[in-house]
């Protein structure tokens, strides 16, 4: 179901853990949804020095965490905000198509951590955007 | 002996296969039936000179293994393309030929999605269809469905056992009550055959069905258990196989192994159960063991005997399954992560678990081939995948009192 890099991300998760008083902390998803992304931020001089990740999710969503934690570490505020669940997706090199929404989970997990880090320096969030669609359900083929 | 000596050689070494609810293997003997019937006994059974006799005589052969497996005559048994099928034809034959007489259909929120389904397309064809609830444990209750019976119930629907959690349903009870109020009773028994002893007759099953690769058999064959004077619609039109009433020309092959493997399923089922049920026992005792805060789903006597489902909290049953496959094991869950869906099994949220619990399910069911090294090896895997996963686990994390 899953390509080689996916896999990869899944049982070899980059940045994992629980951050001691982080910057600023992002959580996203619903347990009733089957996914939960916590991502912690660590960041010096507007820069993202330090992000690691807590998922409750299937391999499509710790991938996209993993994948989503590598992409924005060491990158600016604003470059991190910038990166969209296309290119954590495109990094991952492609999910199954109802799976999509992991990446977008990573991508609003990514910018609740910074609004979270914004509010506590006394700036605006920024607006959310993007939300992936969902499919039908199977079972054991009688 | 064992249920697994005696059946040749397959090498499954490097797998761990548990996931014989999904499908099994096809038994050596099994296969050793059908291959004449590929190329060398091939005549059409509809077909008049002796090599087609050959293959009717097969088939008829076939018809009479599986009729004495559930205790039904020859003439009740119908070859199907499978499960689905059977449960199609039975539904909505059922629904069309006595339309006249009423309109009202009582089944389970926990049917398989071949019975559920077909009442949904029933409901928007006119039918009315009466979903009954279970208890935590899956199990319905038959004074539910006598309750439910109205002067225009024309079908009771009820699986004789599930296929996620294993609950084996009071079928001759509800059988029971149906017939005395003149209703029809259809039983998908695709997971009990074989598993659990069944008596068309005193189990007073109007209708049931079955599917070949679930004990064991080829996929793509099945039958239907039709009670003789059963008013019942054809589902299939065409030719005039299997005596006017499903239309195609017969999966020879299959319809052998399907008689075979049936036989072979049903020949000693106390002694089948007691064998697997000992192992999956050991399983389920080794995981709860190891692994804290996890749940038995289903009852926790009347059950499959190769049947176990947990649920572990704060995780999600995907992940667990693709670290299992990493190690060669192969399983199932319930969990909406391994479908395109975001809603977990509706047999799980039908028990009553939370969104939660029901998406960290893990389906296990052992086979004929399962040995202690295999129930060994889960339990040497399991717990670590499980603590690997609630190691990053938000949820587990605040339960511990963290985050």
């Amino acid at each position: 179901m899953y390509n080689e890099t996916v896999m990869d991300h899944f049982m070899n998760p980059r940045n994992v853990g629980e951050m001691k008083d982080p910057d600023g902390v992002g959580e996203v998803g619903n347990p009733t949804c089957g996914d939960i992304m916590k991502i912690f931020l660590r960041i010096r001089d507007d820069r993202i020095e330090d992000v690691t990740f807590m998922t409750f999710g299937c391999g499509a969503a710790i991938a996209s965490s993993s994948m989503a934690t590598e992409l924005i570490k060491g990158k600016t505020l604003d470059e991190a905000w910038e990166i969209t669940n296309k290119a954590v997706a495109a990094a991952l090199e492609g999910l199954p198509p109802q799976k999509l929404h992991c990446s977008v989970l990573a991508e609003e997990g990514i910018h609740a951590a910074i609004n979270d880090y914004r509010r506590k320096h006394g700036l605006e969030p920024r607006p959310e955007t993007g939300h992936a669609a969902h499919e039908e359900a199977g079972g054991d083929a009688e | 002996m064992t249920p697994q000596q005696g059946q040749g050689s397959i090498d499954m070494k490097k797998l761990v296969y548990m996931d014989h609810a999904a499908t099994t293997p096809v038994k050596p003997d099994v296969l050793e039936a059908m291959l004449p019937y590929f190329s060398e006994k091939f005549g059409n059974p509809s077909s008049i000179y002796a090599l087609a006799h050959d293959s009717k005589e097969a088939v008829e052969h076939a018809r009479a293994q599986v009729a004495a497996a559930i205790g039904a005559s020859p003439d009740e048994i119908f070859f199907t393309a499978g499960g689905s099928e059977s449960d199609n034809w039975a539904i909505k034959g059922t629904a069309f030929a006595n339309r006249k007489k009423g309109d009202h259909i009582i089944t389970t929120a926990i049917e398989h999605h071949a019975v559920l389904h077909t009442c949904e397309y029933l409901e928007k064809q006119g039918f009315t269809v009466t979903y009954l609830p279970v208890d935590n444990y899956g199990m319905v209750d038959p004074a539910d469905v006598e309750a439910a019976i109205t002067d225009r119930t024309i079908l009771v629907t009820v699986m004789a056992a599930n296929n996620e959690i294993g609950t084996v349903q009071p079928i001759r009870e509800i059988g029971r009550i149906a017939r005395a109020h003149g209703v029809l009773f259809h039983t998908d028994a695709v997971q009990a055959v074989g598993a659990v002893p069944i008596d068309v007759k005193a189990d007073t099953i109007d209708m049931l069905s079955l599917s070949g690769h679930k004990f064991y058999g080829p996929k793509g064959i099945g039958a239907l258990y039709v009670r003789k004077g059963t008013r019942l619609d054809s589902l299939v039109h065409g030719g005039g196989q299997e005596r006017r009433r499903r239309a195609g020309t017969e999966n020879l092959p299959g319809i052998v192994g399907l008689g075979k493997a049936i036989e072979m399923a049903t020949a000693d089922i106390p002694g089948h159960t007691a064998y697997i049920a000992a192992m999956r026992d050991r399983l389920l005792k080794g995981i709860l063991a190891a692994i804290p805060d996890t749940i038995l789903n289903g009852h926790p006597t009347m059950r499959l005997p190769n049947n176990l489902n947990v649920s572990f909290r704060y995780i999600e049953g995907e992940s667990v399954l693709l670290m299992l496959d990493a190690h060669g094991i192969c399983a199932s869950t319930g969990s909406a992560c391994s479908s395109a869906s975001l809603e977990p099994s509706h047999v799980l949220l039908a028990i009553g678990l939370p969104h939660e619990t029901a998406h960290g399910s893990l389906r296990l069911t052992l086979g004929d081939l399962t040995t202690d090294e295999d129930v060994d090896h889960v339990l040497e895997v399991l717990p670590t995948i499980v603590e690997r996963l609630r190691s990053m686990s938000p949820l587990y994390a605040v339960r511990n009192g963290g985050i």
